[in-house]
This record gives C-alpha cells, structure tokens and sequence, in this order.
C-alpha cells in the first residue's frame, strides 16, 4: 500500500475525454463489474512501477472495448481476438515499452484462441490480461468457451450441455502446457483477499514484462452481474460457489527469478541480399536517365482510382516500376474491396528523390479517375494546381475544380480501339507520362518487355501507351 | 462533514459510485452504507457513516469505479497543515 492516500491511480486518465455524452468522469461499466476492479489494479500499478508513459494498452473486442478512455497510456484498440498478435508487433516495434493485451473469455479464447496460444508460444514479451467471467458481456450473455457446465446462458437457455457444447476451457492450464510462458496465474476478484492476489499478480506480470521477462498471463475470474441476472455481491459469492470448482487459483507457473531477458536480434536488411534472394539481379537491366523537360511537379503523388478490374493497380504499379528506373524512391499502396471485379478500387503512388514517409496520396498532384464515382470522390483532395484525368469515355460529367488542370481523355475508347479494354492501365499511365513529363514515351516502351511476356502483349501495350500519350500532348499542342 | 476529520477517513464520491454494494459488503468495520438519496444517474450511493473507518483500504480495491473511493489512511496530512 502507497503514500498516505488511496486514490484514483496516476495510470488512469483524469477525464476520460475519448467518452462520447456528458459523462466523462465514470466508466461505461456496469455496477459491480469486474472490469473496473482489475483495471484499477493495472492503473495503480503504473503509476508505482513508473511505466504509465512507456505502456501501450491493446483492447479487445468486448466490454472493455473502450480501455482507451481511461488508461493513461498508449492505447490500439484491434479487430476481435487479435490482441496478442497486435501486441507481437508493438513489443518488436517499440522493444523500451510494456506492452498489455487485455482481453475477455470470447475475444481471447473463441475467436482468438490460436493468436494468443502462438504469442504464448513465441514467448513474446507481453502481458497478458484475461478476464474469465464465463459468458460474452457486451453481445448481451451468449455461451462463451469458459462458460460452466449446465450454466444458463442466452444461447444455452437449459444450459451448457457437454455433449453438444463441450466443455468449459481452461485457458491458463493450456498455456501451461506450452513451454515458453514465464509467468502463468489465475487469480479471482470474489473478495478482498483475492482481489489483494490478483493486485500482486497484476504487478509481478508486469514487472516481468518491464525485465524483458517474456510472456505473462493473469487469467481473473471476474464477475458479470447484468449477465448472470445477479446481484454485484451474489455475483462474487457465485464465483467463490460455481467457478472455483472448475477454474482452481493460483500460480500455475512461476519461471521469472530463472529466465534471463530476452533480447531479440535486430533484423538485418541487407539490399544485396534481398535483391539476390528474390532473384531480381540488378533489376530489370534497363537505367534510364531522366528525360530532358523539367517535370511538371519534381515529386509526384498520384491517386488512380475506378472499377476494380480497370487497371487502377496495375496502373500504379506501371507507374512505380517506371519511377524505380529512373533512380527515385517509389511507393505504391492500393485500397480495395474483396472483390476482384467491380467494386472500387484505388491505389496511391508516390515517386520522389527523398525519404517517402506517409505512403497514402492525401493531397496528390495528379488524379486519374476511371470513372465517376472516383472523380467524385477524390477531385475535392487534388492538390491546388495539381491535375485532373479524367476518363471522358465513361465520366458523364466535368470536372467542377477551377484551380486544377483538367484533361478529358477517353481511356476506356482508345482501349477499346485497340481491341482490348485491359490495356486501359497503359493507356492511363502513356496519359500521365504526357501530362507530367516525368516519363519519356521511349523510356516506357522500352520497358514494356521486362513488365509483360509475350510479343503481342507487348506490342498492344506499347499501342495503348502512345495512344495515351499521344491523346494528352494532342490536347496541350 | 462538518468540523476537523478524523484519520483514517473514507470519502466516497456521490455522483461517481453506482451503488454497486460491492464497498458495503466488503468493509469489515461496517461503516459504508447505501444512502437512501438517489445521485444524478439514479443510483443510490454508498457512503460513509461518519466515523470507524479502519483505513484498510478493502473498499477502495473492492470498488470498480476508479474515483469513487478515496481512503485516507491513518497518517494523513493535509495539505496546509
């Protein structure tokens, strides 16, 4: 016990400003929930390790979705059961924080079961906070895999019955099997005494976690009043009769004094290598210089966006390949629905002499819209003096921006003339090599054979490019 | 409360608590009660009876809302003092 003072813990914010409505100084919990206990062990034992600035909370999917707005730390709040994998990555990234998973029965042992059994198994250096309260709280009280035998939950109106249900999972008995957790306890918040426990488990995991110690895991039997129909009391006392039969408390394993910490080896990234394992040799053998003209913008970003199926990525990638021949750094990032015609699609593509950070073209210099729906939407983020293609085959209407370049060229027809709407993606980048005098018409056909296999494939996207071209330096001339 | 506070003193926050009970029933002195009076959101709070408090601090760990208990333990100093 600390200072002279017990008080809401140093770890949790002051104003939980990320709640939306007027109450901003209460949790969303509900009275008695479990939740709200173990988070104030967690926040108190923050602030006395001095980790509050250097922790980074991963909540689940669950009631304590909302973990964000009330610790004082980092927060990611990930798709449903992918916390430790979530966690994997921020505790490599960033190998000086502490890293906490928090996640309930259904999101940890249901639909992420396997991610946090290979975390586990990795030994990653994360803690792992698990809350065991037999039921899904938030979806409103269907069975979970910790569910008890016989219990009565929306989805088992007679009970959870073994022979259809199987039977309830113990989490923190499977991991034990594993080799590589350090640290492994199941602890219970029915009274003070284990609430006391789980206030030393909670510290101990995360010391371990702060030595570098590897994996640790708390699993709490918690209590939830509103989906078990009881009382907060009858709710603890209903843990202390029905749970701790089947989920006995404890230390399961305890390895912490033993493991030295771990220090992942920092990945090498040796570009030689790389090029020689993937077999691309010294590229595609073609140096190009850069053409003469001055290009209209030196850096560009460029949005291509349509009907998935028109080209937009390959488009793109035309257009970065291109740029990584004449010696820039290149990016190229598509966005996509998981369908793999129609729908929408787009793609960003940055091509710059420096460091590329953000990789999305928030403000691009050039848009290529392939149809309405894109040009709609993406005309209003084009840069000021940036410039607009638009494709007038399809695109019913003009474009509305007055302080942009506008150039209507109907890639879809000029692909079509050429007996293949396919080509649609060169005929757009022969467009944009025009418009931006960033490629030279010669340097891309030159390409083409290192982009496509067989002569008539390249002979039609040649055809597709210098109509592209063509078209556009028509309209300037 | 009026007049100087005895240590170890327990102060709960009316508008925070949600009448839970968890406090009440945990409190080995028996000095936490539900109030009769409902707060803002409609629950009826627990609070403090006034004097006995063992500074434990068993309703503080008991309570899972992060402000509504503050314990004042036994060596206490208020500010200004």
């Amino acid at each position: 016990m600390k200072g002279a003072v017990l008080r809401k813990p140093g770890g949790f914010n002051d104003i939980y400003k990320h709640k939306p409505g007027a109450d901003k100084d209460r949790t969303h919990y509900c009275p008695g929930c479990g939740h709200g206990i173990l988070h104030k062990l967690i926040a108190e034992a923050l602030e006395d390790l001095e980790i509050t600035d250097r922790t980074i909370v991963i909540s689940p999917v669950g009631c304590s979705v909302f973990a964000y707005y009330y610790f004082n730390t980092g927060n990611l709040q990930v798709p449903h059961g992918r916390a430790p994998a979530v966690a994997t990555s921020v505790s490599r990234a960033n190998p000086g924080s502490v890293v906490i998973s928090y996640q309930g029965d259904g999101d940890l042992a249901a639909i992420g079961g396997n991610h946090i059994l290979q975390a586990a198994n990795r030994g990653e250096n994360i803690t792992v906070f698990f809350v065991n309260n037999a039921i899904y709280g938030m979806t409103g009280g269907q069975m979970a895999p910790t569910t008890l035998e016989g219990m009565k939950t929306t989805t088992t109106p007679y009970g959870r019955n073994p022979a259809t249900d199987g039977y309830p999972m113990k989490v923190a008995e499977m991991l034990n099997s594993l080799y590589a957790p350090t640290f492994i306890a199941r602890t219970s918040l029915h009274d003070i005494a284990n609430i006391r426990k789980t206030r030393a488990a909670v510290r101990k995991a995360l010391q371990y976690n702060m030595e570098k110690k590897g994996f640790s895991i708390v699993e709490v039997l918690s209590m939830c009043p509103s989906n078990w129909k009881l009382g907060a009391v009858e709710s603890q006392n209903w843990i202390r009769d029905h749970m701790l039969e089947v989920y006995p408390l404890g230390t399961l394993r305890d390895r912490g004094a033993e493991v030295a910490p771990r220090v992942r080896p920092r990945p090498e990234l040796d570009p030689a290598r790389v090029r020689e394992t993937l077999g691309l040799g010294e590229g595609s053998g073609v140096k190009l210089e850069r053409p003469k003209e001055t290009p209209v913008y030196p850096n560009p970003s460029v949005r291509i966006a349509g009907f998935g199926g028109q080209g937009v990525l390959s488009a793109g990638v035309v257009l970065a390949n291109l740029g990584l021949e004449y010696g820039y750094n290149v990016s190229w990032l598509p966005s996509y629905g998981p369908e793999m015609r129609g729908g929408t699609a787009n793609c960003s593509v940055k091509i710059q002499d420096g460091t590329i950070g953000d990789t999305e073209a928030t403000k691009p210099h050039v848009l290529i819209a392939l149809n309405r729906p894109s040009m709609e939407k993406f005309e209003p983020i084009v840069a000021s003096g940036g410039t607009l293609i638009y494709n007038s085959t399809l695109i019913d209407v003009t474009p509305s921006r007055k302080d942009i370049r506008v150039l209507a060229v109907p890639i879809t027809g000029l692909a079509d003339e050429l007996g293949n709407t396919k080509v649609q993606s060169m005929v757009a980048a022969g467009a944009f090599a025009a418009a931006t005098g960033l490629f030279a018409l010669d340097d891309i056909i030159r390409l083409l054979p290192s982009l496509y296999s067989g002569e008539a494939i390249v002979k039609l996207n040649e055809k597709a490019v210098k109509a592209g071209f063509d078209f556009v330096r028509g309209i300037k001339s | 409360m009026d007049g100087p506070r005895k240590y170890p003193f327990c102060e709960i926050d009316q508008e925070e608590c949600k009448g839970c009970g968890l406090c009440v029933n945990a409190c080995p002195a028996k000095v936490l009660e539900i109030s009769s009076h409902l707060n803002s959101r409609g629950f009826h709070p627990s609070s403090y009876k006034g004097s006995g408090c063992l500074g434990c601090g068993t309703c503080f760990y008991s309570c899972p809302e992060p402000g509504a208990i503050t314990v004042y333990l036994k060596d206490y100093v208020p500010e200004g003092v």
